[in-house]
């Protein structure tokens, strides 16, 4: 039961993009077509559970133990850094298929605040190493959701007359904000 | 170029929120008030101006191959050191802006001039930009601190000017997103007027 609350809560309650505001960069970035608006939400999804696992394995296992978790900044930064790579590196040579969908999106991922932020909020929140796993799915999947509603949106914008000003950027800005109003009514549900 | 461009291009030309949406996610969620906003500025500041600095002290000695990695380094560790310092001194802020003053070092301001400017220029040119660009990002952050704070609850730095309860939405996530588009299309307008 507390693991649908996790999922929940996590998916629709605080979305990660619409409530607690983090992955902003790509939501706006990546959501102008509904395909690459896919592709993205699939490698996002994908690093963040990896790196959700990693950072909890070092966090528990070494900056604890050696009582330095002041260094929990640079070290999780570095180790997303890496395993980004990693996994562009090891996509290449097993997954050549895999890898045109999703190859472009993963340099990207790196300065997605969403996944630093996903990795320290586990900590915060104490969850153990199964309940991190669920939460950053979850979230990864409500960054997946917001981002495919967004680019279904601004591929009708293109049809429309929107005034200059707000051509690009503000009215993404404004029909994500009527969103995050739409998705404030899920608050009453955990 | 000389200095004084040099300084005033982040606030105005180049600003990094108004004019290049850079680093969207702190200033949506630090902005619920107008000291927040500024608080979070102060701090984006202070590690901007200090990375470029070290970073175009150091670039000469930084083989271009591991360039990213090093000045993610160097950027963290000054995050590292605005954390601990405002959880001491500014506990209050400091657990209000909570999970973004971490997420400093994934700001893509910081980075965008580490490698952009910093890398290529001197030491004392890049402390401009770096203050240029972090009181245009400062600027930025308390002018939609302020219009949400008005809006949302009738007040400005904390001090109640407008009885009643106010338009409540402007002090929650959605207000955010829609006060910053429709402060960008303002600026668009201005730029190109």
């Amino acid at each position: 039961m507390e693991y649908i609350l996790i999922i929940i809560s996590a998916l629709l309650v605080n979305n990660v993009v619409l409530a607690q505001f983090l992955g902003i960069c790509p939501f706006l970035g990546v959501s102008s077509k509904v395909n690459t608006a896919v592709g993205m939400s699939a490698a996002v999804t994908f690093v963040m559970v990896l790196a959700t696992i990693v950072t909890y394995i070092i966090q528990v296992y070494v900056l604890e133990k050696l009582g330095i978790a002041f260094m929990q900044t640079i070290t999780f930064i570095l180790v997303i850094a890496a395993l980004v790579q990693m996994v562009e590196i090891i996509l290449r040579k097993i997954s050549q298929p895999l890898y045109q969908a999703l190859g472009i999106f993963l340099p990207l991922i790196t300065t997605n605040c969403a996944v630093l932020g996903v990795a320290i909020l586990v900590i915060q929140k104490d969850y153990n190493l199964l309940e991190g796993v669920i939460y950053s799915a979850a979230t990864a999947l409500g960054f997946g959701l917001a981002l495919i509603i967004l680019a279904g949106f601004r591929e009708q914008f293109e049809l429309v007359d929107i005034p200059e000003g707000m051509k690009g950027v503000p009215v993404s800005l404004v029909t994500a904000g009527i969103l995050a109003l739409a998705f404030m009514g899920f608050t009453g549900i955990v | 170029m000389n200095q004084i461009q040099n300084f005033t291009k982040g606030l105005i030309k180049e600003n990094p929120i108004l004019v290049l949406v850079l680093g969207a996610c702190p200033t949506l969620a630090t902005t619920s008030s107008s000291l927040n906003g500024l608080g979070m500025g102060a701090a984006t500041t202070f590690v901007l101006v200090c990375s470029n600095v070290v970073i175009s002290l150091l670039a000469g000695l930084i083989p271009d191959k591991v360039r990213i990695p090093a000045f993610i380094v160097i950027i963290a560790s000054f995050v590292t050191i605005v954390d601990l310092a405002m959880q001491a001194y500014v506990p209050d802020l400091y657990k209000t802006l909570g999970i973004f003053i971490p997420l400093i070092v994934v700001n893509c301001i910081v980075l965008g001039r580490a490698e952009a400017f910093a890398s290529k220029n001197s030491v004392f040119s890049s402390l401009i930009d770096g203050l240029g660009m972090g009181l245009g990002f400062t600027l930025a952050l308390g002018i939609l601190g302020a219009i949400r704070e008005i809006a949302g609850s009738g007040s400005i730095m904390g001090y109640k000017f407008i009885q009643g309860d106010g338009i409540l939405v402007f002090i929650l996530a959605p207000g955010a997103f829609i006060a910053l588009g429709y402060l960008i299309a303002l600026v668009n307008k201005i730029r190109k007027a």
